[in-house]
């Protein structure tokens, strides 16, 4: 994965605020300005209705619904419109007046919640090339629903083609809203498809389609969903595989993806999230739900960030990755299960991808001094404050991270404005910075404790997922740090041995590209030798004086993760039956550390999300620690408690975990 | 044999024929009227017999070039008025001016006429290597009055294919392992002579027969210690009979395609067998390499032609009892022979299929607005099984380059009905001049019938878009594919290389093969540092039931190149690669040889390789056919 995971990745450039000539000049000329992108060389579909009828025509829509036909003994025109529904229900139905119109609202809705968009123009131009030479798939993170139509937004400011968007169905049911997506190039997938053969082909048709038609660049989440957690999310491989599937079979010459990294100084849907985390339900996506949100449009939200990748070439990656000869002996339209070469390349596509997106990412001062402030529960003074945000600042350079931090202003200044964009979440009393929900002032006297505790840790959570912006500048020099922590040895192979169990614990947690665990270590030793605080001689590696302040750093940074997992191994091992359901499980493991919190034996209150506690199970799972049964209707999780004893005990460093080979020694 | 009436009959239809033949091939010549004999092998008498029909001298050298393609007289330059020109009498083209040739060279490969990379002048005989011999095998070849010869040109003249490699090499003046000397074989019975020698004293035997070959089948291996002895069946040229009752002739392997069309248009029949190198390939190769012939749709490549053939072993003599038309006998023995390459023997006497002369002979070209619809169109055609004898659909950039090598109009009314035709289809059609292709026709028949067809074959063409375009584009079409090898050698001498290569392919791949192709040359070129875009063009030249030939064109300019040949050697590796990996086949009718062994494993699986090396361990286990092709 040379092109996606090493650091050759290229530096954004200057990055351009797109409000600025908003503000300066008149919206609606903004709305109705010419638009005439040049379009794909190899184009051939022009309409929507064309793109349908060409997917219900297809020689693999025919196959597969006489196929459906002849295992349910129905007559085959019946599947074949159930096929057409399914296909009127997702298509999408891009029209240009309607891009326009919604251009027209965003500006206005832009212009008052965030102070700038930025958007790096260099990004821009590649795409521009590369919307040309070949199909490209737009590939960005989901942190808000602002950003569903921010990439249309600024690809029709910068009169490049507008793409067609992979959305839930949820969106779809939005009254109104729903109808203007799909005309601005929504398309709506259901999501839990599970064994529905017919939808599954006609939504793979349609994508891949689209993509070897050139009709438009595709755009979707590789994530699959919205970050609850703003921490990238492993990927999800289904879509991945029907827009790399043209290039598989030789239908396209090659594929661009281009990886987009969305960050915010400060997200909308903040409280709201840290609250669903908490297990307040997410209220169901309706239209006036959205009316009703209005007052969150009465807030600053600082800056956001768009920034686009160097496109990435599928016939690079797949060079000795992936044999195109397999597809010669079938007839390319009929179904074909992916061999596991193919299965390998996409998983490894698809996380390469998450990373480049996290490569891209610009971090705002805020998400360093939540990294600071997390790690400093009781508060600490604002000195001290800046002067470690300063100090992390250099730490996170050297480690390849990019910053937004403002020139020309006083280190003091760029604490103070950060601190108060996010009042929401912190506060500077007499030289003092405290996280709110300490002490209520006036203090609510009917709440129980646990709503305390509820109150905080929501603070904590929405706290925590700006740093979560941030950790994955950090996370792999973090897990040496805690591999060294955790093995007496300094010998390179040992500490390679653990953190690679570390790596497959919290693999749910953290995106590691499949395979690469070697390149992970090696990356992680280089940039602790870089910033100085290890030397590497001989397979050992030796701790510099430095290495207490930086080493103890980078230990906190995952002390809130492990401690959740300790803590849900705990309940696993001591407190839970052997066998239960997930709705069963949230809410005993929630009670449990609850209990915890409230009896003082645990200070993090993160041990609350149920995005960690969810992914602690099934890192289990993988680790087969827990396995999974179905009786009934229900999916029962088994407990394998010796097992789950053994990894809790590697992770608190009473035994070994066994030795790893260590490849690249 | 018939009566006079219709003999006389007959010869007129040889002589129609011959004009035919001569209309895409070259200028009407002087009938050379020699006897066709059944003869006995009588080394002596036949060698000294002047009257021989042969146009391929033992000294191939004093008509033909020795470091680039054709005869010595034909060649494109570019004359003082920096027109291209044609030099010589064969061809329609010969003696001829192509006024735009110029601009389309410089605009499509950035080259100049200024910037010139000539060839190394002659060939100095001191460069090639000493032969070496063997004694004893030159001693006891001399018995027996076999000719041969052990001369530096006749040598170097055999140590080549036409791969842009080997002629590059010859024109600067590089030379790698030669034969160490020639023998031409007069008949079957001096080849068996030759091979019980070459076993004897343990040496390593290459049959050479028109030197055509594109896939390095002719180079010397460089690790070959023993003498390398090139057997050249030039010499044996006759058809020793015509079968007019079962419509067959049982012909020398060593005569070359134009010979053996003449002389049977002479008895009226004809093979209708012919490959774009009839000129100069001949019968044995065809057979040795699977050839594929631009008139397969009426009359079959070369394995459906081919009733019986004698070929000369190690082991002994291979061939079948009987001429049955089709047994069942096992594995049909004879496609041992198809595509070996020159590994298994000689092949001495093939008995093949003739057919009457056809009465009637059309061609035609269709304009297409795009490739697409043209293989489209192709497609349907091979559907309703209606191909006519041959039918090509050139891309846009060779449609082109077919446009620039246009001699200059007589008469300013024919660039007038030019200019309005091209207003007619761009401007009035909507055509678009850079997305359009052509495609060109071939009918063959009778009269009657051939029109017939012909509106068939335009009325499915109709339905995909396309416009007739003239008997005139079709039949420059064709005549184009006997001077495109020529052409080769005038970019060559203004830093321009380039190569054809083929491959077959499915009917639902071929429009993503041929871009993915044409798009991997050119990216392949741009990595490797060619500073202008190469030319990458494909057409479509044969259709079957369940897919089509395709034949791609690609040169760039080196100019700034340090290494211009491996830079050439890797594109064409890389464009290979990408054509298997996109369905296609390793090669239509150009063959194996050296240059494409390495994907033979792969093309027909370790089985399959481990049968055809069972085969040859049993012919040859000496490994006397050392030209080490194929396997």
């Amino acid at each position: 994965m040379e092109t996606l995971c090493t650091e050759r990745t290229l530096e954004p450039g200057a990055f351009t605020d797109i409000l600025e000539e908003r503000r300066r000049t008149s919206d609606l000329s903004h709305a109705l300005r010419t638009f005439s992108p040049q379009p794909y060389r190899g184009h051939s579909l022009s309409s929507a209705k064309a793109l349908n009828q060409a997917v219900l025509d297809s020689q693999y829509m025919r196959y597969i619904t006489q196929e459906i036909a002849t295992e349910n003994g129905e007559p085959v025109e019946l599947i074949r419109e159930e096929a057409s529904r399914i296909l009127e229900e997702m298509s999408h139905n891009l029209q240009l007046s309607f891009i326009r119109l919604v251009c027209y609202t965003l500006t206005k809705v832009f212009k008052r919640v965030f102070r700038r968009i930025l958007v790096n123009e260099d990004g821009l131009n590649r795409l521009q090339q590369a919307l040309q030479e070949h199909p490209v798939i737009l590939m960005p993170n989901h942190r808000s629903y602002v950003d569903f139509l921010i990439i249309s937004y600024i690809l029709f400011t910068y009169d490049l083609s507008i793409p067609v968007i992979a959305a839930g169905i949820p969106l779809m049911g939005m009254k109104l809203i729903g109808e203007i997506l799909r005309r601005c190039g929504a398309f709506f997938i259901r999501r839990a498809i599970g064994a529905d053969k017919l939808y599954w082909a006609v939504l793979s048709e349609y994508v891949r389609t689209i993509v070897k038609t050139g009709y438009a660049p595709v755009e979707f989440y590789v994530e699959g969903l919205r970050s609850r957690t703003l921490k990238s999310l492993n990927p999800k491989l289904g879509m991945m595989h029907m827009v790399l599937e043209p290039f598989f079979k030789g239908e396209v010459y090659d594929i661009s993806l281009v990886p987009i990294s969305i960050s915010y100084d400060r997200v909308l849907e903040e409280s709201l999230l840290a609250h669903e985390l908490l297990g307040v339900p997410k209220p169901k996506e309706t239209t006036m739900g959205l009316l009703r949100a209005r007052t969150v449009l009465q807030e600053d939200y600082g800056s956001m960030h768009v920034c686009f990748g160097a496109p990435v070439s599928v016939r690079e990656l797949a060079k000795g990755r992936t044999d195109r000869l397999q597809y010669n002996l079938v007839p390319r339209d009929l179904p074909q299960k992916p061999s596991e070469d193919t299965q390998t390349f996409v998983s490894l596509v698809a996380h390469g991808v998450v990373c480049l997106q996290e490569k891209g990412a610009i971090l705002s001062p805020w998400s360093l001094m939540a990294l600071i402030l997390l790690q400093s529960p009781e508060g600490l003074s604002l000195d001290t404050l800046t002067q470690r945000t300063v100090w992390l600042r250099g730490l996170a350079l050297t480690f390849g991270a990019h910053l937004d931090w403002p020139a020309q202003v006083s280190e003091k200044e760029v604490m103070s404005s950060s601190m108060s964009l996010h009042r929401s979440v912190v506060r500077c009393e007499g030289g003092q910075v405290l996280l709110l929900g300490e002490q209520q002032p006036g203090g609510d006297a009917s709440a129980s404790p646990e709503g305390d505790v509820l109150k905080r840790a929501a603070v904590v959570l929405m706290c925590a997922s700006y740093r979560n912006q941030a950790l994955h500048v950090f996370v792999r020099p973090s897990l040496v740090a805690v591999a060294m922590a955790i093995t007496p040895s300094r010998r390179k192979e040992d500490v390679f041995t653990h953190f690679k169990f570390l790596q497959e614990l919290f693999s749910l947690e953290f995106v590691f590209v499949p395979g690469m665990a070697g390149q992970d270590f090696e990356d992680g030793c280089s940039l602790l030798v870089r910033c100085g605080a290890l030397q590497s001689t001989d397979g050992e590696l030796m701790v510099t004086e430095q290495w207490a302040q930086t080493g103890y750093f980078l230990r906190a940074v995952l002390q809130p993760f492990m401690q959740t997992y300790q803590v849900v191994i705990r309940h696993l091992t001591e407190n839970s039956g052997k066998e239960f359901t997930e709705r069963q499980y949230i809410p005993a493991v929630r009670s449990y550390t609850m209990k915890l919190i409230l009896a003082g034996e645990l200070d993090t209150y993160e041990a609350l999300s149920s995005d960690t506690q969810k992914n602690v199970l099934y890192a289990l799972l993988r680790m087969e620690a827990v396995t999974k049964a179905k009786t009934g209707d229900q999916r029962e999780f088994k407990v394998n408690k010796a097992a789950i004893q053994r990894i809790g005990d590697i992770l608190a460093g009473r035994i070994s975990p066994q030795s790893a080979a260590y490849s690249r020694l | 044999m018939a009566s006079n009436g219709k003999s006389s009959e007959r010869q007129r239809t040889a002589q129609q024929r011959l004009r035919i033949i001569a209309g895409h091939l070259r200028k009407p010549e002087e009938a050379d009227h020699t006897e066709i004999a059944a003869q006995e092998c009588k080394a002596e008498s036949s060698r000294t017999n002047p009257e021989k029909p042969n146009s391929m001298p033992k000294r191939r050298q004093e008509i033909m070039k020795w470091n680039g393609w054709g005869y010595s007289d034909s060649r494109f330059l570019f004359n003082k008025k920096g027109q291209a020109e044609f030099t010589g009498k064969r061809y329609r083209l010969s003696g001829l001016i192509m006024p735009s040739l110029k601009d389309w060279f410089e605009g499509t490969f950035g080259a100049n006429l200024q910037h010139k990379s000539p060839a190394a002048p002659a060939l100095n005989a001191g460069v090639v290597p000493p032969p070496n011999l063997n004694e004893v095998f030159v001693e006891e070849l001399k018995a027996t009055g076999i000719p041969f010869s052990q001369d530096a040109d006749d040598r170097m003249f055999r140590a080549h294919g036409h791969c842009l490699h080997e002629i590059f090499a010859l024109r600067e003046g590089h030379f790698g392992r030669c034969p160490d000397m020639v023998v031409w074989p007069n008949c079957h019975n001096d080849v068996v002579k030759i091979v019980e020698l070459a076993c004897k004293h343990n040496v390593c035997l290459m049959p050479y027969g028109g030197g055509t070959s594109v896939s390095s089948a002719l180079e010397c291996p460089p690790e070959e210690t023993r003498s390398i002895v090139s057997l050249d069946t030039s010499q044996m040229n006759r058809i020793l009979w015509i079968d007019e009752k079962n419509l067959t002739a049982h012909v020398e392997a060593g005569i070359i395609g134009q010979d053996l069309e003449r002389l049977l248009n002479e008895s009226g029949y004809c093979t209708g067998h012919e490959p774009d190198s009839m000129e100069f390939s001949s019968l044995g190769g065809w057979v040795a390499t699977r050839a594929s012939g631009m008139k397969k749709n009426i009359y079959g490549n070369i394995e459906d032609l081919v009733v019986h053939i004698k070929m000369v072993t190690p082991r002994g003599v291979i061939e079948k009892s009987c001429q049955g038309p089709r047994m069942s006998t096992g594995p049909d023995v004879h496609h041992f022979i198809l595509g070996s390459e020159g590994t298994l023997g000689v092949v001495t006497e093939v008995t093949m299929k003739i057919r009457p002369i056809p009465e009637y002979q059309k061609y035609g070209s269709v304009v297409f607005p795009n490739f697409q619809q043209g293989v489209a169109c192709l497609r349907e055609v091979a559907k309703q099984r209606c191909a006519p004898a041959s039918i090509r659909l050139m891309d846009n950039e060779q449609f082109k380059f077919g446009h620039a090598l246009k001699p200059q109009v007589s008469s300013i009314f024919t660039s007038f009905l030019d200019g309005l035709k091209k207003f007619y289809i761009t401007k009035f059609k909507g055509f678009d001049q850079d997305q359009l292709c052509v495609a060109t026709l071939l009918f063959e028949g009778d009269r009657e019938k051939v029109l017939q067809h012909e509106k068939q074959v335009y009325d499915i063409a109709a339905k995909f878009g396309g416009l007739a375009a003239g008997e005139d584009n079709g039949q420059r079409g064709y005549m184009l594919t006997f001077v495109i090898a020529y052409l080769r050698d005038l970019g060559m001498d203004y830093y321009v290389i380039g190569e054809s290569f083929e491959t077959s392919v499915p009917w639902d791949r071929v429009l993503d093969l041929c871009r993915n192709v044409k798009e991997r040359i050119v990216r392949e070129c741009k990595e490797k540092g060619v500073q202008f875009p190469p030319l990458s063009t494909c057409r479509v030249t044969q259709t079957y039931d369940v897919g089509a030939c395709v034949y791609f064109y690609f040169a760039f300019n080196y100019r700034g190149l340090s290494d211009p040949l491996n830079v050439y050697l890797q594109v064409e590796h890389a464009a290979r690669e990408e054509i298997l990996a996109n369905g296609g086949s390793l090669s239509h009718h150009h063959g194996v040889g050296k240059l494409r062994k390495e994907w033979m494993q792969e093309s027909v699986s370790s089985v399959g390789l481990g049968m055809l090396r069972s085969v040859k361990e049993y012919v040859d286990p000496d490994n006397i056919f050392g030209n080490r092709n194929l396997l």
